[in-house]
């Protein structure tokens, strides 16, 4: 059953609502960073690495190592942009390198 | 400010080029989606002006199809979106004291515009603020044209373009990497990956985000002492 149009931008107004929440509420709790808790001072000097590595898993979460292709495009494409960056340093082409072989790999090979 | 801006923009431009590959093509498909689902164009405009989240607008299509259920779109929202609450508290500092366009770049900081604002420093002639929201700016624009342009022509797209999402999983490989280099980042770049991987394994692909920030929490307060020496050496 369809929305009406009142009702689509209903639910458009509270997904917008709700994502502004997630995102102004640590503004909102502490609106001085200088006079938060040394606790949550603590935590915004370690969790921007933590986020990073939350979101590399997020990103891969569909794989499943059970069915064809167990996760192989994933894992050689990511393999291939690390030695990439390790070797050249350069953000392009470590991005670029990496999705054009993740794209060769599930287009022709698997 | 907005003199300061063009240049900003111009050195801002060449970090979030993956970011404009990856927002072209997958706002391109969330665009063709909304169409397919009967909300044209103007729709997506919308929702990606306003909503300005990727995952959260993907699962917003099934809302937007089906029977009215607000509170359902509400705690979608919330969780779908709750990894946001991360990016805010660690950008406090950051944020404290950027004026006017602060509401904006907090309003606008998606998983990619913070990746590059935790791990980019604009070179030292270029405004900070203006920076920051040279970033924010480009990558919501990509978001939208993508998105719109999909809606317009995706079904006369003939390219191949299977795989092509790789490119935000290879760009968020690279932030990673980046942020590797500096030694007080590994402890809780592992914590992160261990229990997000953790939490995966028991919770499932549709589940695990909330179990594992909490995790991450736990674990970032138990090992304060140790990663507080880190931090600040």
């Amino acid at each position: 059953m369809m929305p009406t149009t009142t009702q689509a931008l209903i639910i458009i107004g509270i997904l917008s609502i709700g994502t502004a929440i997630t995102r102004f509420l640590p503004f909102l709790l502490f609106p001085n960073a200088k006079s938060a808790p040394r606790y949550v001072h603590y935590l915004g000097k370690v969790l921007p690495a933590a986020a990073i590595g939350l979101l590399v898993v997020y990103c891969l979460r569909y794989i499943d190592l059970t069915t064809s292709p167990r996760g192989i495009p994933e894992g050689v494409a990511i393999l291939a942009v690390v030695l990439l960056h390790i070797w050249k340093k350069n953000t392009l082409i470590s991005i670029a390198a990496g999705t054009v072989i993740y794209m060769l790999l599930v287009q022709f090979v698997f | 400010m907005l003199k300061k801006l063009p240049n900003a923009m111009r050195a801002a431009f060449p970090h979030t080029i993956p970011v404009l590959t990856g927002f072209l093509f997958l706002g391109a498909a969330y665009g063709i989606l909304m169409s397919n689902a009967g909300y044209g164009w103007t729709w997506t405009l919308l929702t990606s002006s306003v909503v300005f989240a990727g995952a959260l607008q993907f699962v917003g299509i099934g809302l937007l199809t089906a029977a009215f259920d607000p509170l359902l779109a509400f705690l979608i929202a919330l969780s779908v979106n709750a990894r946001h609450l991360f990016y805010g508290i660690s950008m406090l500092e950051k944020f404290n004291s950027i004026g006017k366009i602060k509401p904006y770049l907090i309003f606008g900081m998606c998983d990619e515009t913070f990746s590059i604002l935790c791990s980019t420093e604009p070179p030292t002639n270029i405004d900070k603020r203006a920076f920051m929201l040279s970033v924010t700016l480009l990558n919501q624009s990509y978001w939208v044209l993508g998105s719109v342009a999909g809606a317009l022509i995706g079904p006369h797209l003939a390219f191949n373009t299977q795989g092509i999402y790789f490119v935000m999983t290879a760009f968020f490989v690279v932030v990673f990497l980046n942020q590797w280099q500096t030694r007080k980042n590994r402890s809780p770049a592992l914590i992160g990956v261990g229990a997000a991987l953790v939490s995966l394994l028991i919770f499932g692909a549709e589940n695990f985000i909330i179990p594992a920030m909490a995790l991450i929490v736990v674990c970032l307060t138990v090992f304060r002492k140790k990663l507080t020496t880190e931090v600040d050496e």
